[in-house]
């Protein structure tokens, strides 16, 4: 009896849509009201400072897209924040700053991962209860409330992920009515969402991936139907060509354009850009300068590496110690601007004074042999067979001769890239290589930094090995010649396309150089599925105030089941189909939501997750998060689905309707109740460690991993 | 019954001639004047070494491949009586008259002039022309790549060999099972297809793409037979799982195998030992099972020990200490507790012994009966030489600042009491009263008072340090790494002076023979790991390459100078084949997909069988290409001009493949439409 009250009771909770939104609604701003912590936690010193950044338009560089900080910016200036927080240590008080704006906007978001889940299942899956049990596992995710409470790009990224997912979906289903409204706006708001998932971090390019090929089998499947004309192929072709591609392509242009133009002052990420960049930014010395545009023998320079955090060439009045190669004169390069940076540029063969206003001025040309005399101490740039102090391959570059006049290993050719012979040199444009006469050697930064000796700068070398890479490029920097017109820098200053791509070279070569160091732990992709280890967000002794990021166990390992537990039926129906067996209609329907949706919700967990398999950069727990949210929605639609099998085959007993109903009720319930034993994790705990049996979690450390 | 003697014995013989001619060419061209040049050539200088290994069966680890590959050239070597006595340190030098040039070169220049005829039966099995399937072999055997990389003691041309009896081996069992599935010729086929991926994948990792090539194939092959709705469920069944065990089980039984006579073949400690764990290293001759024969098994409270960490990053060392203290201030600016140093050593030293202490007594001897420390119990360990006390407190470490200090404690009667209590974890405990036991069990030391993890920094420390690794209190993390855990690597129970009565009785130890209790699957799982973990230091080569350079051919290594005469050897491609090649594959895509996108506007213009036959040719020879050529982009190793000649291997076989295509249909097509 009491079984079919409860029945009846959740199939009316069922029935009524209107009021299963609304739950999940009403839950979220329940939590809403809960994120009152002040202090702050964990990347919110990272991405909070790059939000005061923009309000101060200070330009800084971060190896990830600018959208997602640019919006968080965007948010604490709507909501009165000065950006004066210095944002230095985890830990440290809000005090009077006024951070709920940005936190809420995060939150705010990440509450939408729900509702967007929601709709996403129930339009693969047409079932209410499936759709519901989803939005129950990611509102009872003590993993995603914790990211989504903090000033971080996840829930930023997530949000982007699963409106491009929805929109997706969306689209799909109105295939059977092509260019009509409906059909236009959800094409176009999936291409307005991934421009915003790749904008907020480049982990956005698998949902790219996942909906392009979701659109190469929709254009291969209409192109598979002879009804249609190849006029309108060509249409369909066009219209996604237009909205994946273009508009995508333009937004994300866009929000480069407002990052650049909205951070115009110079600021702390300078170093890591081109000297013609620098150009562009107010306050940095290059701004407004003028300089002569060709170099001339005489002219005095900083000669400055290309490679990202090398800096200029540099020497000073050390020698290099006893044992390492020749006792001569230290040359290294130095980040900071220094007089010791200055070079003179002379000829090889003649020691008058360039400079000497009789003489005519005389440009440097590509291929020509130079000396390069530092101007502080009258060495010359010096190279010789011996082996480098560090490299022990390359060959150990010095400062040489005295007053200028040394011998022949000071001779040095100078070559721009990609130029003809006899082309001029450009100050900031040109790349040039210094190539050493004698052992053809190329001048090089290995970028390894030298013992106390040599003032823990770094190591240059003269490599014999002569591909081009950036470690043996070098551009002119500064550029003093009294003899030379001025021209105002603003004619170097590179356009915006090479601004992009400049950008994108250095962000990606960031994302390279956060390599894991030996003995520090570091998460592995195969941790996150299995919930192997939290992420500690803040405190970390059973005095402080402590939130860690660790999922639901329950909810997580559930989905791990579901995964196993998909492939295996899903392989079940696909082979009973190859074999060409004859499905009841029921089964057939079910089959095909299995198949088609679930297949569209476990190659969105692959994409998300399988690629950081081959990622050698640092990685870190809350990268599984978009993957989860898929593996959570396959939950649901499986188990619905499983449930309704079960239901069928046991059609002839009388319980039997209930099976489905009960069965998505306990899931509910025991979710409901493993968020109520776990809700500490996210909304913080004070008081003994885990491991101490007198702690209230003490019960709840059901692996040794977590450390909360 | 006697049916045989009615009827005389007949011997029907096919040969194809061309088989016989392309082999013998093949051999020719691989095997003529194989001992020149009798100098080192290039990568015979890496290989070299560890075939002297395998002959005087001494321990080697090479995180370059798997061990089949030395095996074979060490095959070589023994066949030809080798006794491993040359120095392997310079290419160019001159070989000297023990070492059997001829026979270590024989195995790979058999593998590429066998490759010859391979290519011709590929082709012929594909469902293509005689014609076409000489000119395949024909290519094969004129590249002159091939042909040096054949002529030497490398692995290229028998990791070709092998890529390609996969293939054929695959094909002729596809095309038996069309006539009789389940007869002996189509499982011999089907076995040696498994036994051909698995030596691919034993000589070098890189195998393994063109066995996950072959096990796609095999997929959509298997997908089809399920969908054939001719066959009982059962018969279903048998085909599905002759399969998998042919292609998934055989290979890896294979691989172990191959471990196994490895394992068996080097049995002598050597020069990477340190490399391994302690109980490996104990399970070789000679090295540690010398010094560790006969020591105790189970740590007692008075036991002397040193004590090994497991990870052994960057270097394997030991837990050490020494009478210099740290400095008062470091450079920049911190303090330390100014007690004496602790570090991680790399090489044996006195300074390494410890004495377990029980906190509760003063005694530093094991009593009469040894009391044998298990899990969970709190020790003290007092360093042999100096008698202090390891020793932990909230002080920042010198280097890794947001751990904890340290040290051996000494008393400065400041307020800083000592914290020298450890419990200790044993991690791969089977029950929790388990005893602390030598070389087998992985343990950590939990600081009582603060509960941090006595850790291995691994960053060597400045000059006061001596250069030696920073040990520290981990606080932050109490998961489990590697670098947390130490095992016990030398032991004997302590005596002191006065009591050497009691000693000798003591010293009488519990025997273990530890090599035996190593299984075969810890000792490959081990060197397994460390073989894929092991780094290689050195990332600048003078012939190091890019992907991108290769199908270019706008790289070339110098293989080999003569002093005197400048004779030369190169590594460079046939440019003519190189370029011809790369544009049948655009070819061959680009057909390929005009089809494709025909088909599905239901215009056919291959009838079916052709167009199968044209898929599957394209399946592995354009796919074998890409699949042996892609995955380069994604590596980060140094690469060479070599790494792409077996990806060239499969997409020379579709040049006449292409060929023959456009000829016959493209061309033929095109007379008719004139004609009529």
């Amino acid at each position: 009896m009491c079984g079919t009250t409860v029945c009846r009771v959740l199939s009316h909770v069922l029935l009524d849509n209107s009021l299963g939104d609304g739950l999940a609604d009403t839950i979220l701003v329940c939590f809403m009201e809960m994120r009152k912590e002040v202090q702050r936690g964990w990347d919110e010193t990272h991405f909070g400072k790059m939000g005061s950044y923009y309000i101060n338009r200070t330009f800084f560089f971060d190896v990830h897209p600018p959208l997602g900080k640019m919006l968080i910016g965007l948010a604490g200036y709507l909501s009165g924040y000065d950006g004066t927080f210095l944002f230095q240590k985890p830990g440290d008080n809000y005090e009077h700053h006024s951070y709920m704006g940005m936190r809420g906007f995060c939150a705010f978001l990440g509450s939408m991962l729900i509702p967007l889940a929601y709709l996403t299942v129930l339009e693969l899956s047409r079932s209410l209860s499936a759709a519901l049990l989803t939005a129950a596992l990611l509102t009872f995710d003590t993993g995603c409330l914790t990211l989504s409470q903090y000033i971080l790009l996840d829930p930023i990224l997530m949000f982007f992920i699963m409106a491009a997912m929805l929109s997706m979906v969306k689209y799909n289903s109105c295939a059977n009515r092509p260019f009509s409204a409906p059909w236009w706006f959800w094409l176009s708001l999936t291409g307005v969402n991934l421009a915003g998932a790749l904008g907020v971090k480049f982990v956005g390019l698998f949902i790219i991936l996942q909906v392009g090929w979701n659109t190469l089998s929709d254009l291969w499947h209409l192109f598979g139907d002879l009804s249609l004309s190849m006029v309108t192929l060509g249409k369909h072709l066009t219209a996604r060509i237009l909205c994946l591609i273009v508009l995508p392509l333009a937004l994300y242009i866009a929000t480069y354009a407002v990052h650049f133009m909205v951070l115009n002052k110079s600021g702390p990420g300078d170093g890591f850009f081109s000297s013609a960049f620098q150009a562009r930014l107010s306050g940095n010395n290059l701004h407004n300068a003028s300089i002569p545009e060709h170099l001339a023998y005489g002219s005095v320079i900083t000669v400055k590496n290309l490679r990202m955090a090398i800096g200029y060439l540099h020497s000073h009045r050390h020698f290099y110690p006893e044992g390492v190669g020749a006792r001569q004169q230290q040359v290294t390069t130095y980040l900071h601007k220094d007089y010791n940076n200055l070079w003179i540029i002379k000829k090889h063969n003649s020691n008058s004074d360039p400079l000497d206003p009789s003489l005519p001025v005389e440009f440097v040309r590509h291929g020509d042999i130079i000396r390069l005399e530092h101007k502080e101490t009258s060495r010359n740039l010096h190279s010789h067979y011996h082996e480098a102090p560090l490299t022990r391959k390359h060959y150990q570059v010095t400062g040489y001769g005295i007053n200028g006049s040394g011998d022949s290993n000071d001779f040095w050719r100078i070559e721009v890239i990609n130029r003809k012979f006899g082309n001029r040199i450009k100050v900031l444009r040109s790349r040039i290589r210094l190539i050493h006469l004698i052992t053809g050697c190329v001048l090089g930064s290995s970028g390894k930094v030298l013992p106390k000796w040599g003032w823990e700068q770094m190591e240059v070398t003269c490599t014999p090995y002569l591909k081009e890479t950036l470690s043996s490029i070098w551009n002119v920097e500064d550029h003093i010649n009294p003899k030379l017109p001025n021209i105002s820098l603003e004619v170097l200053q590179p356009s915006f396309p090479e601004i992009m791509l400049e950008s994108h070279m250095v962000m990606i070569r960031g994302n390279n150089g956060l390599k894991p160091k030996d003995n520090e732990f570091t998460s592995k992709p195969w941790h996150w599925p299995i919930n192997f280890q939290g992420l500690r967000f803040s405190g970390a002794n059973d005095t402080d105030f402590r939130v860690y990021l660790l999922g639901n166990p329950v909810v997580w390992w559930l989905n791990l089941l579901s995964i196993a537990l998909y492939v295996l039926s899903a392989s079940v129906f696909a082979v009973a189909v190859q074999r060409g067996a004859h499905l009841p209609v029921e089964v057939e329907g079910l089959s095909q939501v299995l198949l088609r949706g679930g297949g569209q919700l476990l190659f969105g967990w692959m994409m998300h997750y399988f690629p950081f398999f081959l990622m050698g950069r640092v990685l870190y727990f809350h990268h599984y998060f978009p993957a989860m949210l898929f593996s959570s929605m396959l939950t649901g639609l499986l188990w619905d689905t499983l449930l309704r099998l079960c239901a069928w085959s046991l059609a002839s007993y009388p319980l039997a309707r209930c099976v489905h109903v009960l069965g998505i009720l306990s899931l509910l319930l025991g979710t409901a109740y493993s968020f109520y034993l776990f809700h500490p994790l996210a909304y913080g705990m004070v008081g003994p460690l885990a491991q101490d049996p007198r702690s209230p979690m003490a019960g709840l450390r059901w692996l040794e991993s977590w450390d909360f | 019954m006697l049916g045989f003697l009615q009827q005389p014995v007949m011997v029907t013989a096919e040969v194809n001639l061309n088989m016989v001619a392309l082999t013998a060419v093949g051999l020719l061209s691989r095997l003529w004047q194989l001992a020149y040049p009798r100098a080192v050539v290039f990568d015979e200088v890496y290989y070299g070494q560890y075939i002297s290994f395998y002959m005087k069966r001494i321990f080697f680890l090479d995180g370059s491949g798997p061990p089949f590959g030395h095996m074979l050239l060490a095959l070589g070597g023994y066949l030809g009586g080798f006794d491993g006595n040359f120095l392997w340190n310079r290419i160019g030098a001159e070989y000297s008259s023990n070492v059997p040039v001829w026979s270590l070169r024989l195995l790979p220049a058999l593998s590429g002039a066998l490759s010859v005829p391979m290519a011709y039966e590929i082709v012929w099995e594909l469902g293509f022309s005689h014609c076409a399937a000489t000119g395949a072999a024909l290519l094969l055997l004129i590249e002159n790549a091939l042909i040096t990389q054949s002529r030497l003691m490398l692995l290229e041309s028998v990791l070709i060999f092998f890529n390609l009896l996969a293939v054929l081996s695959y094909l002729k069992f596809c095309n038996s099972q069309k006539h009789r599935p389940f007869s002996p010729r189509w499982w011999f086929w089907l076995v040696l297809t498994g036994v051909a991926c698995s030596c691919a994948v034993g000589i070098k990792y890189v195998g393994v793409f063109t066995y996950l090539l072959v096990l796609g194939v095999a997929a959509v092959h298997a997908w089809h037979v399920i969908g054939d709705q001719t066959l009982s469920n059962v018969r279903v069944l048998c085909h599905l799982l002759a399969r998998a065990a042919a292609l998934v089980v055989l290979p890896v039984l294979v691989y172990l195998l191959f471990f196994y006579i490895h394992l068996l073949l080097l049995c002598r400690s050597g020069p990477h030992d340190q490399i391994m764990s302690s109980a490996f290293q104990a399970s070789l001759e000679g090295g540690l099972a010398r010094v560790t024969q006969g020591q105790p098994l189970e740590v007692a409270f008075g036991s002397q020990v040193t004590l090994k960490n497991v990870f052994g990053q960057p270097v394997p060392c030991w837990l050490h200490s020494h009478q210099s203290t740290y400095p008062m201030i470091y450079e920049n600016g911190r303090g330390s507790s100014h007690q004496q140093q602790v570090t991680c050593y790399p090489f044996k030293d006195v300074n390494n012994w410890w004495i377990v202490k029980d906190p509760g007594r003063h005694q530093l001897v094991v009593n009469n009966p040894p009391r044998p420390v298990r899990h969970g119990d709190v020790v003290q360990l007092v360093h042999g030489m100096t008698t202090r006390l390891l020793n932990t407190h909230d002080v920042a470490a010198p280097l890794s600042p947001h751990a904890q200090e340290v040290s051996c404690y000494i008393d400065y009667n400041i307020s800083m009491p000592p914290q020298n209590l450890w419990r200790l974890d044993i991690v791969n405990r089977e029950s929790d009263t388990d005893v602390w036991k030598t070389i087998l069990s992985e343990v950590r030391f939990v600081h009582v008072n603060t509960s941090a993890i006595l850790k291995l920094s691994g960053v060597p420390l400045p000059d006061w340090g001596f250069r030696q690794l920073e040990v520290v209190g981990e606080k932050l993390f109490r998961g489990y790494h590697e670098s947390t855990v130490w095992n016990v690597e030398e032991h004997r129970y302590g005596r002191s002076q006065e009591q050497k009565e009691r000693e000798l009785e003591l010293h009488s130890p519990t025997q273990v023979d530890i090599s035996r209790n190593l299984s075969f699957m810890a000792r490959f799982s081990e060197l397994q790991w460390r073989m894929l973990t092991v780094r290689s230091d050195d990332s600048e080569h003078k012939y190091s390459s890019t992907p991108l350079d290769w199908v270019m051919l706008d790289t070339n290594i110098a293989y080999w100078l003569h002093p005197r005469t400048s004779a030369q050897i190169h590594l460079l491609g046939n440019v003519v084949i190189w370029a011809s090649a790369s544009l049948a594959t655009l070819v061959y895509a680009l057909l390929f997909i005009w089809y494709l996108l025909r088909r599905r506007r239901r215009v056919c213009d291959l009838p079916e069988d052709r167009w199968l036959r044209w898929v599957l040719a394209g399946a592995l020879c354009a796919g074998g290409w890409a699949v042996n050529y892609l995955p380069f982009f994604l590596m980060e190793k140094t690469l060479f001009l070599y790494h792409y000649l077996p990806a060239l291997t499969f997409q020379i076989l579709l040049l006449p493949v292409v060929l023959e295509h456009i000829s016959d249909h493209l061309c033929r097509k095109q007379y008719r439409e004139i004609s009529l």
